[in-house]
């Protein structure tokens, strides 16, 4: 489980989470959007403890990780799996090393186990042929798709997605959607993910939190958040360009 | 008395900065230290980067070496023509080569060729968040990164200086006896006769010196890059610069000791 606590974070004096409070129960898919600059990323990146909060705390499996050493939350950071926003694949590796990173590093797997393993992946996310490839000559669809195997490749507990379907074409985004359903499902994995792809949200959400002005204000089944009554969040699902969000200032933008 | 109340904040700013620079800067070298005597050991690495280091400023070392001794043997027959001296053109040059201008002049080049590169490389590596993935694969970034460009480092700014030396010393040679008329054998006598072996040893301790000070700057300063290219490049530009301050700062320090002590 990950609980969230009164989390706050300023850059330069600029309030992007204030008071943020959310529980992400185990074995359960959680949506988060948001507008853009909101502060989803950022959000995301505290739960990985890769940014220190100014107040509050961070529990995963109820051990509070924004207070860890270093190596303690190396240890932690073992049961996660992340994909970036913009997929930070390590450039100067090719594919196969980038999906297998994990594994070469932590693991003394035979290096036919590690092949295969990072086959198996690609396969996953439907890329084929593509081991010997550099990140630099692949299509940011790809790319993305690459950040995600290699996000799944150690069989995480907890995977964070930063925009999975963002930059892919719309039947391989569906196939993003099923394999983070069929994680869900089948390995029980505990999923945080941010999109600003409606479809895509209602198909994998257990369920969709929104983050709104610093906060939470809405944490729902996917029905719910569809039947909501809460102007603001009505506003951004339907992404009407009126309404009060909009009106509320464009400095939340 | 508006413009000394600016001036003050301005150079308060300043300061605070710089304490903070330190600071970090400080923070960074603990931490090379512990990384560099605790596992994974990454030898394959340690000799990827020193073979490429290695290689990237071979031809330039050997080019300008080879003027640099030329140049010191003319200008020291400029002087020792005066006063029929010539076959001391010899020792000199070999002596100056050894002592400074070979472990300098390697660590200048090498800090901006190698240095620069490494900034470039990690700065962008920092912009594109590929430091923090390597943090989320639990991996240490200083542990991953930054150790094995030291070890490279030193390895191959050690063995450029000693190749720059040889080089230095055959651009002096050259000159003797082609230009200035030296007897060959001479000319290799009088090199080596003065030469002691606390003059190469502290040749090397320099470099050794200068290794350290041209990864932990040049480590640090992509570390720290932010902003995109700009910031990259930007980064990029303050590394070189500050390591060579440091290399020509470390350099006088270092002869001033080794003189003292050396008495
Ligand atoms: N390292 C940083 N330094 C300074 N400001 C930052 C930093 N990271 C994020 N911010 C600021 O925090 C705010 C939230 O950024 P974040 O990347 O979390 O947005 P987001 O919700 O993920 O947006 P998007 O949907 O466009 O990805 C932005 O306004 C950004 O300017
Ligand atoms: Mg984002």
């Amino acid at each position: 489980m990950i609980e969230i606590i009164n989390l706050c974070k300023s850059f330069n004096g600029r309030k992007v989470l204030n008071n943020l409070n959310l529980t992400i129960n185990t074995g359960e898919t959680t949506v988060i959007i948001g507008r853009s600059g909101c502060g989803k990323s950022v959000l995301l990146k505290h739960i990985i403890g890769l940014l220190k909060p100014d107040e509050g705390q961070v529990f995963v499996d109820g051990k509070d990780i924004t207070r860890l050493s270093n190596k303690a939350l190396s240890q932690i950071r073992m049961k996660f799996g992340m994909l970036f926003q913009g997929s930070a694949l390590f450039d100067s590796l090719s594919v196969w090393e980038n999906v297998a990173f994990g594994m070469l590093e932590h693991d003394n797997k035979k290096k036919s186990d590690v092949i295969g393993r990072v086959r198996e992946c690609l396969s996953i996310v439907d890329l084929r042929n593509v081991e010997e490839f550099k990140p630099a000559e692949l299509s940011g669809g790809m790319r993305k798709r690459v950040g995600l195997a290699r996000a799944i490749c150690m069989k995480p507990e907890i995977i964070l997605y930063d925009e999975p379907t963002t930059g892919v074409d719309p039947i391989t985004g569906d196939a993003v959607n099923d394999l983070i359903r069929n994680l869900h499902d089948k390995l029980k994995v505990t999923a945080l993910a941010v999109t600003h792809d409606m479809t895509s949200a209602y198909k994998i959400a257990d369920k969709i939190a929104m983050l709104y002005d610093g906060k939470i204000i809405t944490v729902g089944t996917p029905d719910e958040i569809k039947n909501t009554s809460d102007p603001v969040v009505k506003q951004f699902i339907s992404g009407e360009a009126e309404g009060p969000i909009t009106r509320g200032g464009e400095d939340h933008g | 008395m508006l413009n000394i109340k600016k001036g003050i904040t301005v150079l308060g700013t300043k300061a605070v900065e710089f304490i903070r620079y330190i600071g970090a800067l400080t923070i960074f070298v603990g931490e090379i230290g512990f990384w560099l005597f605790h596992p994974p050991f990454r030898f394959k690495q340690v000799m990827r980067q020193t073979a490429r280091m290695g290689a990237s400023s071979l031809p330039i070392i050997s080019l300008i070496s080879l003027f640099i001794g030329m140049v010191l043997a003319l200008q020291s027959a400029y002087q020792m023509q005066k006063i029929q001296a010539e076959m001391y053109i010899a020792s000199l040059v070999a002596l100056s080569v050894i002592r400074e201008i070979g472990p300098v002049l390697t660590a200048l080049i090498v800090a901006g060729r190698c240095g620069a590169a490494i900034t470039a490389e990690i700065g962008t590596m920092k912009v594109t968040e590929q430091i923090d993935a390597l943090e989320t694969l639990a991996t240490n970034p200083i542990n991953y990164l930054v150790v094995p460009r030291f070890w490279a480092l030193l390895i191959s700014l050690v063995t450029l200086t000693i190749y720059a030396n040889f080089i230095g010393m055959v651009g002096g040679y050259i000159v003797g006896v082609a230009k200035l008329r030296i007897p060959h054998h001479m000319y290799i006598k009088m090199t080596f006769e003065p030469l002691r072996q606390s003059d190469m040893r502290n040749g090397l301790y320099k470099s050794f010196v200068f290794a350290i000070v041209i990864c932990i700057i040049a480590c640090f300063e992509g570390m720290r890059a932010k902003e995109g290219a700009e910031g990259v490049g930007k980064a990029t530009t303050s590394s070189v610069v500050r390591s060579f301050v440091l290399i020509i700062a470390c350099d006088c320090f270092l002869t001033a000791l080794m003189y003292f002590i050396g008495r």
